[in-house]
């Protein structure tokens, strides 16, 4: 074997380099895994920060308002002098957006799925879901200027009496601003759907459609069902579009062609203006913070538990 | 164990404090293993091996898949602990001392027994980086040192030739066999007492596979070897001891010859003859 | 042996060609009519985006120019700019690059490398699954409380980092993780088998080879909470102001702010600004996105 410093060892370099790094290596290899815990733990931390502040200003809220009146009244007048805070009336607005939005996401969303789990080749895929990509990753804001300048003139053309603010047309595009979630989500579940099992069924002479219909959408239930709730918690929590184009009107009617305000248009509008620390609508604010925080926070546990307990074992 | 006190001060010979009884003819013990038993979870895979090890020799592990061979090489520098449920009795002596011992550190233990592995694992570094790696990562930073590891590890590996105009290409341009000479040469580089190979040919073509064989009779002479392989011509090529294993249990260690021209065990004979396996 | 059933005896019976054959044809156009329908769907998307893109380009582009970037937010709308904003946001941007990479990588490597199969690990995984369905106007009430009040910062730069950094966090944590297992197993035995401890195998060996997934995952989230307004306008962004940012406990603008105060004007010339915002951003964000998509695609192809 050639060799050609036979004077250099490095097995004693090495000892020599032990016993003189020891202490560097040795540091980090103590240290690091605490502090990259650390960085893990920011995430409970976070949650735990959320849940103290709402928490305790919700806290501050019911000192001064009934949980009676927020929980069982339909009228919500926070800056009239008689002050009225039934969250049902902020609530209605949200739902109404949700609604609308889903019945707008839902069909286009899975359309899309299936199209590109189902039909598309290879090459019509990597043109489509840019697409959705792109879509995906409008700012709300756009989206907002959308609906009010754009889709809102249209829909007055259309619907005599449609109000310039109304749950329509923010409900529409939060709608479009979903569908790249409920696509996406449900094209994973459905891709997953083995292959042989479409076969199966293709070589007994069922159609694409069918395959789709009877075979993969039911095998896909799970990743659909979540896609679909994780769309309406964004729904819900979707703030700006329903600022920008729904207006500020709490009312407890479901007529999409007037103006509402939703819970997050409520915080924001609060937020935006004057309220001083301390005032009733300060706390208010976290009081539908923590109801939004609930009701997103249910929807994404349940989603989570739908993947999670039907995972499909293939 | 008797030292033997007359050595001393002669030459500076070894100063190992633990070396095991010289008897006349008897070669140095790499690793002995005592009662060494191992599970994953509820499944035993390895059953009261006892094994001696000499140094500067190569020694086979042969056996059928799923026999032991496999965990128990990974059980040599302590890999195995990588799965999580593993649980381990019985001592294996590395230099005389235990490698379970609590204050034994597992960085050290690596240091001194390099691995080869059954798909070549170059890491998607230079040529130059991959043979580098492990001096480097043991605190070795001047150049011109690391210029002269590489070469000679390179040399050692017999594959200098053939890498010593592309040192700053990446290592997933060569070839399969190449790749794994480069891994080898990346254990010479830290210069260790053992190097372990689980199946290192299992992946490459003949004539890979024969550079390799030629490599590791070249590098018996500085280094022990412990080679884990299921093709039983190489093991009767390569090596001079071979224990075979079955069902987690050594079922017969001998010397090479003895084991392929004369069995003492009627399984170990079946085996080898290929009625199993 | 006979069968049981003597309708059956005639297999001629059994299945009616003519009707069988009308029947196939049936499904097969079915099948042809609703590929379509599907394909409408993302025919739908491609139809909105670039409605958007017109709506949004034929009333702002004429309003681009340098003097939009170069000037500050005025009441006549010809001189008007958004300057300021654009600082803020590159401000942020600056902030909050270090600040998820830093916590979202080192989450992301503790619960890939060292995290034990426990209570706590799955617990903390849960977490981040359900922060990344948080509303953004949670994160801003916990940004206003816990930030702006409780540590002072006021309606600050750093107060409005802090807050998008926390949003953008679970995101930064999914990619990393993902990119870290993408890391083959073989390279991490390589590296411990010639002694390299734990951190040096993470440091030297596993992050290098997932920082291209990183990258993109950092880039994705960041180009996202630049984006985001909500959060913005609960930390209290101003909405006009007449200097740029001195450092991070300056009070701010950004982009999006000045985008929704033009938006929420009723004369026309203010929504022609606000389209013209809305170009500049989205310009910066298809930047990102762009160098995000080049990196990924640079290095899949390597492997």
């Amino acid at each position: 074997m050639n060799q050609p410093n036979k004077g250099l060892s490095i097995r004693e370099m090495i000892e020599a380099n032990k016993k003189k790094k020891y202490s560097t290596t040795n540091v980090f290899d103590k240290v690091m895994p605490f502090l990259l815990f650390l960085s893990a733990f920011v995430s409970v931390v976070t949650t735990v920060g959320i849940a103290f502040t709402l928490g305790f200003e919700l806290f501050k809220f019911f000192e001064r308002v009934p949980v009676a009146e927020f929980l069982g009244s339909t009228e919500w007048y926070p800056l009239s002098a008689d002050q009225r805070f039934g969250v049902w009336a902020l609530v209605m607005g949200t739902l109404q957006i949700t609604v609308i939005a889903m019945i707008v996401a839902v069909p286009l969303g899975l359309a899309s799925a299936i199209y590109l789990s189902e039909y598309a080749s290879e090459r019509a895929r990597t043109i489509l879901k840019p697409i959705l990509e792109v879509l995906a990753g409008v700012p709300t804001i756009v989206f907002g200027f959308f609906a009010l300048s754009f889709v809102t003139p249209i829909l007055q053309a259309l619907i005599p009496g449609l109000q310039i603010y109304n749950a329509l047309s923010p409900g529409i595009v939060v709608g479009i601003m979903i569908i790249p979630m409920i696509a996406s989500i449900s094209e994973d579940s459905m891709s997953a759907v083995p292959k042989k099992i479409r076969d199966g069924a293709l070589g007994l002479g069922a159609t694409r459609l069918e395959v789709a219909i009877k075979v993969v959408m039911p095998a896909a239930l799970s990743g659909i069902i979540a896609s679909i709730v994780l769309g309406m918690s964004r729904a819900i929590g979707e703030t700006m579009i329903v600022t920008i184009a729904g207006g500020s009107q709490p009312n407890f009617e479901f007529n999409p062609l007037n103006a509402i305000q939703t819970m997050t248009a409520y915080i924001v509008q609060i937020a935006k203006g004057d309220a001083g620390y301390g005032t009733i609508e300060y706390y208010s604010i976290y009081a539908v913070g923590a109801l939004l925080f609930i009701f997103t926070l249910v929807m994404n546990l349940f989603a989570n538990w739908v993947t999670r307990r039907f995972r499909e074992e293939y | 164990m008797m030292k033997q006190k007359e050595l001393k001060g002669d030459h500076e010979v070894n100063t190992t404090t633990t070396q095991p009884n010289e008897t006349v003819m008897q070669k140095e013990s790499a690793y002995v293993v005592n009662n060494l038993n191992l599970w994953y979870g509820d499944d035993q895979a390895l059953i009261d091996v006892n094994l001696d090890i000499k140094k500067n020799e190569v020694t086979a592990i042969i056996g059928p898949s799923g026999c032991g061979k496999s965990t128990f090489i990974k059980t040599l520098n302590r890999m195995v602990e990588l799965v999580p449920s593993v649980r381990t009795n019985g001592e294996i002596l590395y230099h005389g001392r235990n490698i379970f011992d609590r204050d034994y550190k597992v960085e050290d233990l690596r240091t001194s027994v390099g691995m080869v592995f059954q798909q070549p694992n170059p890491f998607p570094k230079s040529v130059y980086d991959n043979v580098a790696y492990g001096p480097r990562t043991h605190g070795i930073k001047n150049k011109k040192v690391l210029d002269e590891i590489v070469e000679r590890s390179l040399r050692g590996a017999a594959i200098w030739d053939e890498v010593k105009d592309r040192l700053n290409e990446n290592a997933y341009g060569l070839s399969g066999g190449q790749q794994q000479r480069l891994c080898i040469a990346r254990t010479l580089a830290i210069e260790p007492d053992v190097i372990l190979m689980d199946e290192p040919t299992s992946a490459l073509d003949p004539i890979s596979t024969l550079k390799v064989e030629e490599l590791v009779q070249e590098l018996k002479e500085q280094y022990s070897i412990i080679i884990v392989t299921h093709n039983m011509q190489q093991a009767a090529r390569v090596s001079d001891k071979t224990a075979f294993f079955l069902n987690g249990e050594v079922v017969e260690f001998d010397a090479t010859d003895k084991i392929f021209s004369n069995p003492t065990d009627k399984r170990t004979e079946d085996y080898i003859s290929g009625r199993f396996g | 042996m006979a069968l049981p059933n003597s309708e059956f005896k005639n297999t001629k019976n059994l299945m009616d060609r003519a009707s069988v054959s009308q029947r196939i044809k049936r499904r097969l156009q079915l099948n042809e009519i609703f590929k379509y329908v599907f394909l409408a769907g993302l025919v739908f998307a491609l139809l909105v985006l670039s409605t958007l893109i017109y709506d949004v380009v034929s009333k702002g582009g004429g309003w681009v120019n340098l003097d939009f970037i170069r000037n500050f937010p005025s009441r006549r709308p010809e001189q008007a700019g958004l300057y300021p904003a654009l600082i803020g946001s590159l401000w942020l941007m600056m902030l909050i690059v270090p600040m998820v990479f830093i916590v979202g990588v080192g989450a992301a490597i503790y619960l890939e490398e060292y995290a034990p199969k426990n209570r706590i690990t799955s617990f903390i995984e849960v977490n981040i699954s359900n922060l990344a369905g948080v509303p953004s106007i949670v994160f801003g009430l916990l940004g206003l409380t816990i930030f702006v009040r409780i540590m002072e910062l006021g309606n600050s730069i750093m107060a409005g980092a802090l807050t998008l950094g926390l949003m953008s966090l679970p995101i930064v944590i999914v990619a990393s993780q993902e990119a870290l297992r993408s890391v083959k197993m073989e390279l991490r035995h390589a590296s411990l088998a010639l002694g390299a401890s734990k951190w040096q195998t993470t440091f030297n060996v596993v992050l290098p080879s997932a920082i291209p997934g990183i990258i993109t995952g950092i880039i994705l989230a960041v180009s996202r909470a630049i984006g985001e307004t909500a959060p913005l306008i609960m930390v209290g962004a101003a909405t006009f102001i007449s200097t740029t940012p001195s450092n991070v406990f300056s009070d701010f603008t950004a982009l999006p702010i000045q985008i929704y105060n033009w938006t929420s004007r009723p004369q026309a010339e203010f929504q022609n600004l606000a389209a013209a915002g809305i170009i500049v951003l989205m310009t910066m964000l298809i930047i990102m996105n762009s160098a995000a998509i080049y990196i990924r695609n640079k290095y899949t192809n390597r492997h």
